[in-house]
């Protein structure tokens, strides 16, 4: 009971410390309008792509594709980044990392909370993104035909492997030195090229799409798509052949696999730190 | 006149043409000799930015886009390592000097900031010319580009026109960007995805609408990236937004009026560092 409340409380304060780091360098409306521009540009970036290509034929399925692809996939980096991303912060930036670490709260939970201020950013943008689709780019989402439940439990699915992926990538970044700062960026990157997230995964070579079959986010982006827009994600043949009920056991086995894998990584990198004299350590690198 | 502006006008930095030149061989020195020292560059900036450029070619792929796309990519992704670079090793650079704490010395030292930041400025430029080569060539394989030199020599005044307007607004915003506190990074993040977009890294600028387009232009790499384009790809004349001379020009006008902005704010900075004693200050 007491390693549940010292886990809560290290969660609280992370995610209340997180999000004072992102959102008080300014004012809250600048804040807001700094934190939809990013996404914003990077999704108009394929939009323009793909009007260009195909004369502005937004109705197609492909479209609908893309788009929710892109606009999910801005969870991976933010949620990826926010948990690993402390780590460089706290150390290399801010130089509190050693004395977070010797409060007497759950430092994985701490790191995991910093996460959640970047996913409530993140679910904004989100927001944003897919209400600009929908009414200046015709994107075919019927709100009242989209599978709530099963929405809202595959995002919690999604979200958390995320986060154990981070917490993976943060274990990671306790030891290394040069390069933590693209790091994040490096693994996210590949993973946008693997998931599927903005195209189908058969137009990757044939030798190349076991990757993308590999990661559980493939089957998270699909399940989000196949929530949303039924009948338009199941037009693709990655998972043409998987049901949607078959498609969420797969995921959620998936997410207990990276949740272990995520919590034996971390400690294994933790414990070396601490033996290594690596937690306080700064490189100014 | 108020003492604190008689001290600043009694310390005039040192003017002579040898320090300033070896000024800006001893600052450009590091950018390219850690290419040497450190080859982890190689993964990290050539690796990460080919996957990005593979998933944009991949979305082209999926759009059976003529092939002159794929070559629009690949120069606009080799060419995002010359943005990175002047957001994150120019713009924000003096920024993290003030946090590191090597600001203090900068100004103190005889040096001129000029010969400083251009030091920066040649030495991030020529490793970043090396990496974005290493993408091109990369890239072009990977994906079979075509590419053919229509011109050498106006191929060569863009590339250069291109990297000294886009070298000195990277000076000029390593100034402004000193007066900011910690906000500096988002604004150097929030610079991005949005210049990706406006200068048409992965598309023809003049895809966009045309007064956007326009405004863009200011961005040197607009017009840089469109002629190097058409002088480049084969068709690429098709599919460019202004004729290569027009383009040369603006960026010849750039190239002088960034520059010429990076030296009256290096020195209205230095002055403000002198008076106000403040400026060197980390502000986490």
């Amino acid at each position: 009971m007491d390693g549940l409340r010292r886990f809560w409380f290290g969660f609280k304060v992370g995610a209340w410390l997180g999000w004072q780091i992102e959102s008080n360098w300014t004012d809250p409306f600048l804040f807001a309008v700094y934190s939809v521009i990013k996404p914003l540009a990077a999704a108009a970036i394929l939009v323009v792509m793909y009007a260009v290509v195909s004369r502005n034929a937004f109705e197609h399925p492909l479209f609908t594709y893309i788009y929710l692809g892109n606009a999910f996939y801005m969870y991976v980096g933010g949620v990826l980044q926010g948990v690993s991303w402390a780590v460089v912060e706290d150390r290399e930036h801010y130089r509190t990392l050693r004395y977070v670490y010797i409060t007497p709260v759950s430092f994985m939970a701490y790191l995991l909370g910093r996460g959640l201020a970047r996913f409530v950013i993140t679910t904004i943008a989100v927001l944003v993104l897919l209400a600009s689709g929908v009414l200046f780019l015709h994107l075919r989402l019927d709100w009242a035909a989209v599978n709530w439940p099963l929405f809202l439990a595959g995002l919690f699915l999604g979200v958390t492997m995320l986060a154990f992926m981070g917490l993976m990538l943060a274990g990671v970044l306790m030891l290394t030195v040069h390069h933590s700062w693209f790091v994040g960026e490096a693994v996210g990157g590949a993973l946008f090229l693997f998931s599927g997230a903005i195209f189908p995964l058969e137009v990757l070579p044939q030798w190349l799409r076991p990757v993308g079959y590999a990661l559980p986010i493939t089957y998270w982006l699909e399940l989000l798509r196949r929530t949303l827009v039924g009948s338009t994600a199941r037009a693709f043949p990655t998972f043409a052949h998987l049901e949607t009920p078959e498609l969420f056991a797969l995921l959620a086995a998936m997410t207990a696999g990276v949740m272990l894998l995520g919590g034996v990584v971390f400690t294994a990198c933790e414990r070396y730190a601490r033996r290594a004299g690596l937690v306080d350590r700064v490189t100014n690198y | 006149m108020r003492d604190d502006r008689v001290l600043a006008e009694r310390v005039p930095k040192a003017r002579s043409a040898r320090l300033f030149f070896m000024t800006v061989i001893g600052r450009a020195y590091p950018r390219i000799i850690a290419l040497k020292r450190e080859k982890s560059w190689l993964a990290f900036d050539i690796l990460l930015p080919l996957i990005g450029v593979a998933a944009y070619v991949f979305v082209y792929r999926a759009l059976d886009a003529p092939e002159a796309y794929i070559g629009f990519v690949i120069l606009g992704g080799a060419m995002t390592a010359f943005w990175l670079n002047v957001l994150w090793g120019m713009s924000s650079q003096l920024y993290w000097e003030r946090e590191s704490g090597n600001l203090v010395l900068y100004i103190m030292a005889p040096a001129p900031m000029m010969a400083i930041l251009l030091g920066m400025a040649l030495g991030g430029m020529t490793a970043t010319t090396l990496r974005a080569g290493v993408i091109l060539v990369l890239g072009s394989l990977l994906f079979g580009v075509e590419l053919s030199v229509q011109a050498w020599l106006p191929l060569l005044a863009v590339f250069l026109l291109s990297l000294a307007a886009l070298y000195g607004m990277g000076m000029m915003f390593a100034s402004l960007f000193l007066l900011f506190g910690r906000e500096a990074w988002h604004w150097v993040n929030l610079l991005q995805e949005p210049v990706y977009l406006l200068s048409g890294f992965y598309f023809p600028v003049r895809s966009l609408a045309y007064w956007v387009a326009v405004l863009a232009s200011f961005i040197p790499l607009t017009l840089g990236l469109d002629a190097m384009r058409q002088l480049v790809i084969p068709d690429g004349e098709r599919y460019g937004f202004l004729p290569v001379s027009v383009e040369l020009a603006g960026l010849a006008v750039l190239s002088v009026v960034f520059i010429a902005a990076a030296k009256f704010l290096l020195d209205y900075l230095e002055r403000l560092a002198k008076q106000e004693a403040r400026l060197t200050e980390s502000r986490k």
